[in-house]
């Protein structure tokens, strides 16, 4: 992809992280790393693996970030006052600190091998490519991975169901009159 | 290179301009066409003073609604919810809109058009991935719907918008299953392939359209679609009778008008959708790329750029009439409940999909590959 | 062609930026928010060094990842979400009945 795309890629969805970070309001915060999503779904299909960003942005953007979104809605967030509890000391070196590791990646990311950009073979980030490899190599990975997510949705509904008889405090938002 | 990016902006101008156009004939459909259905006078006193009674034509009222309309729309003052986040609140119509929008570059609505030793594709954006954009382009869409209800400071537009997020993600299931089932059937994901495998005919004279080898996906995907895009059966999250307006009780104004399009230009996508899987996109039956090759033998010649016009003419046709009959379903049946509506797409249409996923799965390999 | 140090440049950034997210904000689910992005940089350092090394095991393996953050992502939320029912904040600086 070229140079320029690239950096206005990398500008938007440094941009956007920090907005996830920096801001008040956890549905902005959430618009944010939807941004940072879609910067990095382009970035995946300039890197050539076309159906994996696509996956990238039906999936996460399209599905996982909703699930956060309802879930915040369920828990009437509002807007935080005083990001990291007000105390300068841990926001301080809490900054300090990730300004370190950001440092350390690049050192020691900048000599790692990275390969020589050799030419990609052709239908590179196909589905058809995808697919091969998934069903012949990583088949077992596969099938356990459906595994997972079948333990994750009973999980989850188990976990988040209300206890029988519970009183529902102030958490979803009041039902229409004539509740259906 | 210029030629090509004008090109290019010509043609997604052109789109972009079609869509609009047809959502304005599409807001004529609901006032007029409903009450056709309910047997009854539609909106008939918009009136450019004078304009068709003095000229002698008898019924020019339905330009004067289409017009009337927007205007109406766009001038209403724009009102912001006391406490609502204002930031969000401008943002959600256009977030609604926006992927309905570009999702119409990749459909395809002609040949190819070769004019002065080029040949155009017609066709916005040809993505060799195009159904997978559509799905990407069709996930985005929950976000404006959602925020516009969140960003309203107002409960029942909350529920509205809880209740359309939940619906539209449901329904994408069933949607892409419908989808999987026709790029199994025709082995690619690129619309204008799909469009073309639809050419040519079998036995002699049935035009070898999606419908026939797909039908089951088709059902699916008009009733996905159609609750995707939350029309009428599937229209709980803002029906008018019940929640007000649901999600943009609060919307006023300009983007009061960009919901109201949203609605529209679904419509139309669905539509468009329709018609390129299942319907042949551009295909007018017996025509191919040099004249028409009638059933019997009778061969007429035409030129290039005449066959690329009928074609583009057919697209427009069949989308028309796939937005009328949404727009019939609309007037007729009434609306599903929640639970209902629910129920219908997790319990029905999604094993309905994956049943057929594997029979078609069957009937491709059995028929060894693709078609 | 962007060289493939860039790509790895991007995500040390992103990844820095995720650790920054969980170490500053106290809502929980801005912190599950700032490991999507950890999971994110991680994602573009795998597709970028596959896309170097020319073969499709990359994206294979972004393939499960995502997989897996969806099913955490669901199960973690679910967990919050039993947690706001019995202690009515999520707030982590609140949530510290197993400290000694």
């Amino acid at each position: 992809m070229p140079l320029w795309l690239f950096g206005f890629l990398a500008a938007l969805s440094i941009v956007s992280a920090l907005g996830v970070i920096l801001q008040a309001n956890p549905v902005h915060s959430l618009l944010a790393l939807v941004m940072t999503l879609l910067a990095v779904a382009v970035l995946f299909i300039g890197l050539g693996a076309v159906t994996l960003g696509f996956i990238q942005a039906i999936v996460y953007a399209g599905a996982i970030m909703i699930l956060f979104l309802f879930v915040i809605w369920l828990l009437n967030l509002q807007a935080e006052a005083g990001i990291a509890g007000g105390r300068l000391a841990r926001r301080f070196f809490g900054a300090i600190a990730a300004a370190a590791l950001m440092g350390e990646l690049f050192a020691i990311l900048s000599r790692a091998p990275s390969g020589g950009n050799l030419e990609a073979p052709a239908g590179y980030g196909s589905i058809h490519n995808l697919a091969m490899l998934l069903f012949s190599d990583y088949l077992v990975a596969f099938e356990v991975t459906s595994l997972l997510l079948l333990a994750a949705v009973v999980g989850s509904i188990a976990l988040a169901r209300r206890p029988a008889g519970a009183r529902d405090g102030a958490v979803a938002p009041p039902r229409a009159a004539g509740s259906r | 290179m210029l030629i090509e990016l004008l090109i290019a902006a010509i043609k997604v101008i052109a789109v972009l301009v079609t869509v609009l156009s047809l959502a304005v004939v599409l807001l004529w459909f609901e006032r007029k066409g409903s009450a056709l259905i309910h047997d009854r006078i539609g909106a008939n006193r918009a009136a450019i003073t004078g304009l068709g009674a003095r000229m002698g034509i008898p019924n020019l009222g339905f330009i004067n609604t289409a017009l009337a309309d927007p205007i109406k729309m766009f001038t209403k003052e724009d009102i912001v919810p006391e406490g609502a986040d204002h930031f969000l609140h401008t943002l959600a119509p256009f977030l609604a809109l926006f992927p309905v929008l570009i999702t119409f570059a990749v459909i395809p609505f002609g040949d190819t058009l070769k004019v002065g030793g080029m040949s155009i594709n017609l066709q916005a954006a040809d993505l060799n991935v195009g159904l997978l954009y559509i799905l990407a382009t069709i996930g985005i869409g929950v976000y404006g719907i959602a925020l516009g209800g969140w960003a309203s400071n107002n409960r029942w537009a909350l529920l509205g918008a809880i209740r359309a997020s939940a619906q539209m993600i449901s329904y994408e299931l069933p949607l892409g299953l419908a989808i999987i089932a026709v790029v199994m059937t025709y082995g690619t994901l690129d619309l204008q392939v799909i469009v073309r495998g639809q050419g040519g005919v079998w036995f002699g004279w049935l035009p070898r359209w999606g419908v026939m080898l797909q039908p089951v996906a088709f059902i699916l995907l008009m009733t996905a679609g159609m609750a995707e895009s939350k029309r009428v059966p599937f229209d709980l999250p803002e029906s008018e009778s019940e929640l007000i307006a649901g999600y943009f009780t609060e919307y006023s104004g300009g983007k009061q008008a960009a919901f109201m399009l949203t609605d529209f230009a679904e419509v139309i996508l669905v539509a468009a959708l329709v018609t390129t899987l299942f319907f042949g996109g551009w295909q007018v039956p017996y025509l191919y790329p040099d004249g028409f090759h009638l059933p019997g033998g009778a061969f007429l010649a035409l030129p290039n750029a005449a066959v690329a016009i009928f074609g583009v003419i057919a697209f427009m046709i069949k989308l028309v009439a796939f937005c009328w009959l949404q727009t019939l379903i609309r007037f007729t049946l009434p609306r599903f409940r929640y639970d209902q509506l629910m129920r219908l797409g997790w319990k029905g249409l999604v094993p309905l999909g994956l049943l057929n996923v594997l029979a078609t799965a069957f009937v491709v390999v059995a028929f060894g590959g693709p078609h | 062609m962007v060289p493939t140090g860039y790509y790895m440049a991007l995500s040390a950034a992103l990844f820095a930026i995720g650790v920054a997210g969980v170490v500053l904000r106290r809502n929980v689910i801005v912190m599950f928010m700032s490991i999507e992005l950890m999971l994110n940089a991680v994602n573009l350092a795998f597709v970028a060094l596959g896309r170097g090394f020319g073969t499709a095991d990359g994206q294979v393996i972004v393939f499960f990842v995502i997989t897996v953050a969806a099913a955490e992502a669901a199960v973690g939320l679910a967990i919050m979400l039993a947690i706001f029912r019995s202690r009515e904040t999520i707030n982590a600086d609140e949530l510290n009945l197993m400290r000694w």
